[in-house]
């Protein structure tokens, strides 16, 4: 299970969100997709997650990386793959992300 | 902070659902239209506000205390309680968690005090429970957005000032509020439903409708993964409520039938097969409510988990609500099914409950999915 700890350090590096997104992925991938996930595949379109999985991806990234994502950072598109997650989350993270 | 007592507000709302709702939820039925001094009453007396934030004027219950307001309205009245479920839990939901400061303030104080209804219009012909097929479509002009589509089987659409709609441009889904009064908006009645027959169902067509940007719920892609997902996640709450509700509401009616009805000399309750009825129905009635409450705890500080909790709340209760509600009208026989007695009404409302906001199926396949991940041994 993920555990709810927030990741303390005060810049998050991309290198650093993208690990911890990646393992946090693979441990919640829809049952019988074994297959190997990539830091730019589009995890919604290639049927790794249900759609469900946007909402408890927005609580993950909010808790474990203690940011809050402004309403106008909520696009699929910002939660579709691992690259892309890190980099918002580095952009949130960043003193001018906010 | 909000100084809104919940146990006050529940003691008015089980005051109004006695004297105002169930007397007259037949009546409501057979007319298939809830009147006007109905939904004025759940306004005034706040309940149309009741998960709403205290800071956008609402009384800011918090899950377990709105659950159970819900559970005392639904017992009562089915279409009732669906006006909190969309106009409330669905769409007032979405806003609080998702929307721009600048549309809470436009909208949230209105829908709380229940000025204005609102509505939640997902639905089309050919997009059911693979709601992502919609094709109603929106495209972007200047300021504004231009919806063209059409939607069906919208609750309230019949009298909603508001509609939380949900568009698609070539694949990217996003939800707006349209307000009724847009030019091109245009509801066409819909009746002969099987329950929730008092909640004013239409179909929505919306013609070159221009809405202004700031009527984006969240960012534009936002629509299916975060707004349906998020309004479906309120919606659902309110169903597995409304589950309990009914559930109450049948084990009721077979107690109080059971211990009156003689057959064979002997009151009915005495049998051993009507036992077994009244005894799952105890059971299944309070296991449905501690799941709700349970999905209710994972709620109220927004856990991961709280969707998949919902998801197995919603259709235990709405599985056991049409359970209970089938064997009220098997122990009230003849007069359970006739409309001189609640129960085939009960009856009707819960099958509506493994239909709406996620079919019994479709929650099926997700709690199945939930379960391998948790439960397959990983070595
Ligand atoms: C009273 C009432 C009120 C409603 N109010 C609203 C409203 O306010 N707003 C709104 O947007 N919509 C509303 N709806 C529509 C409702 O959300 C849909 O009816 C519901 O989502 C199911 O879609 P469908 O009717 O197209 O059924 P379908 O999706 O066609 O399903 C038919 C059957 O196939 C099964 N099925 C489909 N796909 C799968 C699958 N992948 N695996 C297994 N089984 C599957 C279903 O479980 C079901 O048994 C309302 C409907 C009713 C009856």
């Amino acid at each position: 299970m993920h555990d709810e700890a927030v990741v303390n350090m005060a810049d998050v590096t991309v290198a650093d969100a993208a690990a911890n997104i990646r393992a946090y992925l693979r441990e919640n991938m829809t049952a019988f997709k074994d297959v190997e996930l990539h830091d730019e595949d589009n995890i919604f379109e290639r049927g790794f997650f249900t759609s469900l999985f946007a909402m408890q991806l927005l609580h993950y990234v909010e808790s474990t990386f203690d940011v809050e994502v402004p309403d106008d950072y909520i696009v699929l598109r910002n939660f579709s793959s691992v690259r892309r997650l890190a980099d918002m989350v580095a952009d949130l993270k960043s003193p001018s992300g906010e | 902070m909000s100084d809104v007592d919940p146990s006050e507000v529940i003691a008015r709302a089980r005051s109004f659902a006695d004297t105002g709702l169930a007397p007259r939820a037949a009546e409501f039925d057979r007319d298939e239209r809830l009147p006007a001094d109905v939904v004025r009453t759940m306004a005034a007396e706040g309940f149309l506000g009741a998960a709403i934030p205290a800071r956008w004027g609402g009384l800011g219950l918090d899950p377990l205390a709105y659950g159970e307001l819900t559970e005392v309205i639904g017992k009562a009245c089915a279409s009732t309680r669906a006006l909190l479920t969309v106009h409330t839990s669905i769409v007032a939901g979405t806003l609080v968690d998702l929307a721009s400061k600048r549309l809470k303030e436009k909208y949230l104080p209105a829908l709380a005090r229940g000025e204005r209804i609102a509505c939640f219009a997902l639905s089309e012909e050919n997009a059911g429970s693979d709601a992502a097929a919609v094709t109603t479509t929106y495209t972007r002009k200047g300021d504004t957005f231009v919806l063209n589509g059409r939607k069906k089987w919208i609750s309230f659409a019949g009298i909603a000032d508001l509609f939380l709609v949900v568009a698609s441009d070539h694949g990217t889904t996003s939800a707006f509020i349209v307000e009724r009064d847009a030019p091109g908006v245009d509801t066409r009645p819909m009746s002969g439903f099987l329950g929730n027959r008092a909640t004013h169902i239409a179909e929505v067509a919306f013609a070159d409708v221009e809405v202004p940007a700031e009527n984006l719920v969240a960012g534009v892609g936002a629509g299916f993964g975060f707004v349906v997902n998020t309004a479906l996640l309120h919606g659902r709450y309110s169903i597995a409520w409304a589950g309990v509700a009914l559930a109450q509401a049948a084990l009721e009616e077979m107690c109080s039938y059971a211990t009156r009805r003689e057959q064979f000399g002997v009151k009915i309750g005495t049998q051993q097969l009507v036992q077994k009825m009244v005894a799952d129905a105890v059971t299944n009635v309070a296991a449905a409510r501690e799941l709700c409450r349970r999905a209710g705890r994972f709620l109220a500080p927004r856990t991961a988990d709280a969707a998949m909790e919902t998801n197995i709340a919603k259709y235990f209760s709405s599985t056991i609500a049409q359970r209970a509600t089938s064997d009220a009208v098997q122990v009230l026989g003849g007069n359970g099914c006739w409309s001189g007695f609640p129960a085939e009404r009960l009856f009707r409302e819960a099958k509506i409950l493994e239909v709406i906001e996620g079919t019994s199926q479709l929650q099926q396949v997700m709690i199945a999915d939930f379960g391998y991940k948790k439960y397959a041994r990983k070595n």
